[in-house]
């Protein structure tokens, strides 16, 4: 799975919730990510594989990935050549714009429209007015890719319930809330 | 046994702390960072109190190292590869010396130039100290390898280079810790007490023992758990993987049935017999190395009598990090058709974060320049250095750490008045003291302006060496008072900014322009850390 967004969006926390899901229940993982230069409100990507048997490589090969998970709509399409014949889309339809020459968003919806398999989703509103927490959206996102994840779902909740135990009860229900409407959205509109 | 879900780089620091190191010393740099970050926030390291303060340099990094080392400790150095250029004075010459303790330079690459300078390969800088090098293949050995660095360093009394690249460091895999954590040495001096002392009389004696260690040295890369022949039937072809080259390899056999002999390389120097061995036994051989084409040069030589293939040859890219297609195609596989970017997909660049300080400067700047004429202004590396991009196009030259002050001191001389150099505070304090000096002592006509955000910004914020001491290292240094001037970059000031630009382009002398705002991500993360020990705080 190819997760995309801009530097500062936060998909690492995704990341994390998939990893932690993924190695507490025994299976194999790796997640490649960037660091560095691009953090500054460039573009940035994780690669994210999961396995039941060993992984060698830690980037995804062309046409390798099941699923491109998007938090930006312009960044699900820059992965495009990673994506498995057959494989889902599934990317927020919220734009950051932080450059003159993005898209215009019609043109832009309609290129994702026009591919075999997606879901497009605005998790900013869901998380806003559904979860309750703008900041949740990352977990909307999960949720939406969720029923294109061959991981159960209960191990995406306890993930989550890992990675923000810290952080209080609050919290991770809000997150795990999150992550049930972006599930609901994408069973109904796939 | 449960396993940690760790970052390359982040085994490594678990694995030297578990390997009983006694200090960390190193200079922020992509994708070495988080090395030294992991152990300041490790429980573990605090309770046995491994020192892992950041240094000011790469240099003084590895000369500290190497200091432990003489006090019979183990200690680690970290850098990004072009760090190990600062620290190559030290780096050659601890090859001579030798270690007491055991020392391990961990190096990161970053091919592809993700966010670097250059694409140099580390390796090449073992084989130039002809120290033995590292380079595990995914984040276990790492975790592994670097205790078993440590063991080797002492065995054989030099310090262990171990080469990883952004791909390994960056990327996060389940690591089993080993279940013992070994003890730090005892404070304990060189036997020999003239070992570190390279006088020439001393420094031959030292270079004739380093250069009778190298049969040892292979034996060990020849035994290694890390290298390994693996025989196979069809010997039309061989395959020599090194790193995560290996990787990439099996990414296209998923059921470990690759049908040719394979040499993994984890370990140098290269193993010899294992190499004889694939050359003599078949047809040709592919090599594959994440980086430059070290072992393919050798193997192919100029007399070209190997039928050898890899980078050189064009079966894979000259350039750029290796990925698991390209190494497909080498092996002869049709790869997977797949989707094309759409056009309408735009670059993204990385810029400055709103509010950024740099913005400040180079808007101000932009105008004064004008007056003047482009083309004189040296930057550095850091944020700033994205003001090369629009819409600032506001600097000349990136080249290494400290650059800006000595270029512009060069452009200067040659009679380009004036020149301007721009260079942040960690930067400064890195490489850019020494060459204020130059320009000081000569009295040369330079503006340097010292963008000032308290921190050590594009590798994360971390701790900056030049913190509340800018002013006063610069009139040390001989820059003259009233040519001094501290300013705050808000677009409030921005004429006062110019104000004080114009004047000073003028001065046919140094001035040090200092801009301090702290950056906007420090500030940020500050102010989370403030509000969570004051939450703690009121808990309590
Ligand atoms: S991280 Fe700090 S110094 Fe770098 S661009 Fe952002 S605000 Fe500026």
């Amino acid at each position: 799975m190819v997760i995309a967004g801009v530097g500062g969006q936060g998909i690492l926390s995704i990341a994390a919730a998939l990893g932690s899901a993924a190695l507490d229940n025994d299976l194999y993982m790796k997640q490649a990510e960037t660091h560095g230069m691009s953090q500054r409100g460039g573009d940035v990507q994780s690669f994210m594989r999961i396995s039941d048997k060993p992984i060698y490589s830690d980037l995804i090969p062309k046409g390798g990935a099941d699923i491109i998970l998007s938090v930006e709509p312009m960044e699900a399409l820059r992965y495009l050549p990673y994506l498995k014949k057959g494989g889902y889309v599934v990317t927020n339809s919220t734009p950051f714009i932080n450059i003159t020459d993005y898209p215009e968003q019609e043109k832009l919806e309609a290129t994702i429209k026009a591919l075999p398999n997606y879901v497009l989703i605005d998790a900013d509103r869901i998380a806003k007015e559904e979860v309750g927490s703008a900041r949740a959206f990352n977990f909307v996102m999960l949720g939406a890719a969720s029923p294109f994840i061959d991981v159960p779902f209960e191990y995406l909740e306890e993930g989550i319930r890992k990675i923000f135990a810290r952080k209080g009860e609050e919290v991770v229900d809000m997150n795990i809330k999150a992550l049930h409407a972006g599930r609901k959205f994408s069973q109904e509109n796939r | 046994m449960q396993k940690s879900l760790l970052l390359g780089v982040e085994a490594i620091a678990q694995g030297a702390i578990d390997g009983g190191m006694s200090g960390v010393y190193a200079y922020p740099g992509t994708p070495s960072t988080e090395i030294t970050e992991y152990i300041q926030h490790s429980k573990q390291a605090k309770e046995l109190n491994i020192h892992s303060d950041w240094a000011a340099n790469e240099k003084t990094a590895m000369e500290s190292a190497l200091g432990m080392s003489y006090a019979g400790k183990r200690a680690m150095v970290c850098m990004k590869h072009v760090g190990l250029n600062v620290a190559a004075d030290c780096f050659m010459n601890a090859a001579i010396t030798g270690a007491n303790g055991g020392m391990l330079i961990v190096v990161a690459d970053d091919p592809s130039m993700h966010s670097s300078q250059n694409e140099q390969d580390s390796r090449v800088y073992g084989k130039f100290a002809m120290m033995p090098v590292l380079e595990p293949s995914n984040q276990q050995e790492a975790y592994d390898m670097a205790r078993f660095g440590f063991e080797l360093s002492e065995a054989f009394e030099i310090p262990v280079l171990m080469r990883i690249t952004t791909r390994l460091a960056h990327s996060r895999a389940g690591v089993a810790r080993s279940a013992e954590v070994m003890v730090q040495n005892e404070l304990k001096l060189p036997e020999d007490k003239v070992q570190f002392v390279l006088l020439p009389a001393i420094a031959r004696k030292r270079y004739k023992k380093l250069l009778s260690n190298q049969e040892k040295f292979e034996a060990a890369s020849e035994d290694s758990a890390y290298n390994a022949y693996t025989d196979a039937a069809d010997k039309s072809m061989g395959i020599i993987a090194c790193g995560l080259g290996y990787n990439y390899l099996m990414e296209n056999y998923p059921d470990g049935d690759c049908p040719y002999p394979v040499v993994k390389i984890s370990q140098y120097p290269i193993p010899r017999t294992m190499i004889k061995k694939i050359t003599g036994e078949c047809s040709k051989v592919l090599v594959l190395e994440e980086g430059y084409p070290v072992i393919e040069e050798i193997l192919k030589g100029y007399l070209e009598k190997e039928a050898v293939i890899g980078r050189l040859d064009g079966t894979l890219s000259r350039d750029g990090e290796l990925t698991p297609d390209m190494v497909g195609r080498a092996l002869g596989f049709k790869i997977e058709e797949s989707l094309e970017i759409p056009d309408i997909v735009a670059a993204r660049p990385p810029a400055l974060c709103v509010g950024c300080s740099h913005i400040d400067v180079y808007k101000a700047l932009n105008e004064v320049i004008a007056e003047y004429g482009e083309g004189r202004v040296f930057a550095d590396i850091g944020c700033y250095t994205l003001g090369a991009l629009p819409p600032f196009n506001a600097i000349n030259s990136c080249v290494d750490m400290g650059a800006s002050i000595t270029m512009a001191k060069g452009a200067a001389d040659a009679g380009l008045i004036p020149s301007v150099a721009v260079i942040g505070d960690s930067t400064f304090t890195h490489s850019g003291m020494t060459g204020l000096l130059d320009a000081v002592n000569e009295k040369t006509p330079i503006t340097v302006i010292i963008s000032d955000n308290e921190s050590i910004s594009m590798t994360g914020g971390q701790k900056s060496s030049a913190k509340g001491k800018l002013e006063s290292i610069c009139e040390g240094l001989g820059v003259e008072k009233e040519h001094i001037h501290v300013l705050l970059p808000v677009p409030k000031k921005h004429d006062e900014i110019k104000e004080i630009f114009r004047k000073e382009f003028e001065y046919k002398g140094v001035s040090v322009i200092i801009p301090r705002r702290v950056c906007v991500q420090k500030n940020v993360r500050d102010q989370k850390i403030k509000k969570a020990s004051m939450a703690k705080a009121a808990k309590a």
